[in-house]
């Protein structure tokens, strides 16, 4: 019998550890292989999208561990924003299928909303509403324990603190930018996609933002992200995946990357 | 307790952001009184036909002012972006139309409360409050049960504001004869009037029931 223990919210402690019978983690219905010091994963597999009669996705087979950072880079049109989307459950795929922690995102849609944290390239925050009031929503939303305080501590952490009472409306991009990966993190999911979590930002805001990813990486989540920005990307993640016109057509370890070559080959494929 | 609590979260914070941003209920409530004065001078009302009349009138302008609500509740967090925001949290979807609905017939509500002295005065007609209520209650909530899924389903599309009236007008027309009617009755009490108000309620309840089913497939993808 599924455990969905896992799914409640536990603001800011390790995260533990989905379950079936006798501790072990069934990837959509299949045994796990992966190391026990990996206990998020999110996984896809052949994952297709067309709108109308324009294919969007081209099977994609995408693997994530726990604690690994990925960047997703591709021109415009390439399919980026349309995968995370797909992989938080706003948009259905076409074809293929995708497990968060085990669960399917398409049939466990529900469960899945309780694992992932989405920042897009809108805010989606409610203009009208005050920083606080918005975190106090989506924690309402996400039926978040303790709202205030963790609410209160988000603040502090994306440097809001004095901004908690202020519309929406009135902050700045970069401020803006930053309520939406302290909302993004309001219920401590497992796994961060974030589109382009860069924009607008500041040295400070990138620096503040860079240090909470740390932090939820540290705790064994995952972050899929996407950028325009090559150095970025060298400096944010663990592996580099590019995307042109639907296709992964490049997958390798921050590792084995430099700055020029990251940038030649980005150049040759997209 | 859950569902509950996130139908009031949802509507706390539609009620807040028009309380701050006033888009509907200022230009409903306008809406409304000036339909009320137009027809208040191209009827020639006398005292032998304002009961035909007045009734018709005030329902057109209720029926009007609020399709102009209804297309902006949804329609505006698709601008925003938030309904996906919405979509992306662990809300259950029927929990998201019935705060929808809620914070709709309460902004209907107020203007109706607005309103509704205005035509007893503009009409010269009593205004039989304890009667009425009833009827502007359940008449108010059969044309927000199905304004509210329909603006959903026009809030995705790009001839939102032409779309919706076209898709609820006809939907509606039942409750709208029962309310004018019932409304008739108050002023020129009649002889084997049908159950007006039951209809009415009767329509509330299957709106309700297939409006409550059919939305999470109305507002996903």
């Amino acid at each position: 019998m599924r455990n969905f223990a896992h799914l409640s919210t536990n603001n800011g402690e390790m995260y533990s550890r989905g379950t079936l019978s006798g501790g072990q983690v069934y990837p959509c219905g299949r045994p796990d292989t992966r190391p026990a010091s990996s206990p998020f994963f999110l996984e896809a597999k052949g994952l297709k999208k067309s709108f109308g009669l324009k294919p969007v996705l081209r099977s994609i087979d995408l693997t994530l561990s726990g604690g690994e950072r990925v960047a997703l880079l591709g021109a415009n049109g390439a399919g980026k924003t349309t995968l995370l989307r797909i992989l938080v459950g706003l948009t259905k795929p076409g074809a293929g299928s995708a497990c968060i922690d085990g669960l399917d995102i398409v049939r466990d849609a529900q469960q899945v909303r309780h694992l992932v944290g989405f920042v897009a390239h809108q805010p989606y925050l409610y203009d009208e509403l005050t920083a606080l009031e918005n975190l106090y929503f989506f924690g309402k939303m996400y039926t978040v324990k303790n709202i205030q305080e963790r609410a209160s501590l988000l603040l502090d952490k994306v440097g809001l603190e004095k901004s908690a009472r202020e519309r929406v409306a009135v902050l700045s991009r970069g401020q803006v930018q930053r309520l939406s990966l302290a909302r993004a993190l309001l219920h401590s999911p497992h796994h961060l996609l974030l589109d382009e979590p860069d924009t607008g930002l500041d040295q400070k805001g990138r620096d503040l933002v860079e240090a909470l990813l740390e932090e939820h990486t540290a705790r064994g989540g995952t972050i899929l992200f996407t950028t325009h920005q090559l150095e970025r990307a060298l400096q944010m993640s663990d592996s580099i995946i590019m995307l042109n016109k639907g296709r992964i057509v490049f997958q390798k370890k921050r590792a084995d990357l430099e700055l020029d070559k990251l940038q030649k080959t980005y150049q040759e494929v997209t | 307790m859950i569902f509950l609590e996130q139908v009031i979260a949802i509507l706390w914070k539609d009620v807040r952001y028009e309380l701050r941003s006033k888009q509907m209920w200022t230009g409903m409530g306008l809406f409304a009184l000036l339909v009320l004065v137009i027809f208040n001078f191209t009827f020639d009302l006398r005292v032998d036909n304002v009961a035909a009349i007045a009734p018709g009138a005030l329902w057109v302008a209720f029926v009007f002012a609020s399709l102009l609500g209804l297309g902006r509740t949804i329609a505006a967090e698709r601008e925003i972006g938030s309904m996906d925001r919405l979509l992306l949290c662990p809300v259950d979807r029927k929990a998201i139309y019935l705060a929808k609905l809620l914070g709709n017939m309460l902004f209907i509500g107020v203007v109706e409360i607005v309103a509704l002295p205005i035509f007893a005065a503009l009409f010269n007609v009593p205004l039989f409050v304890g009667a009425l209520l009833p009827i502007v209650l359940l008449s108010t909530l059969g044309i927000a049960a199905v304004g509210t899924l329909f603006s959903a389903m026009a809030a995705a599309t790009r001839a939102r504001e032409l779309l919706l009236p076209i898709l609820v007008f006809p939907l509606i027309v039942p409750i709208v004869i029962g309310a004018v009617r019932a409304t008739g009755t108050l002023l020129a009490p009649a002889v084997n009037e049908p159950p007006w108000l039951g209809l009415i309620a009767a329509f509330d309840v299957i709106f309700l029931t297939v409006s409550m089913l059919t939305f999470e497939y109305v507002i996903e993808e």
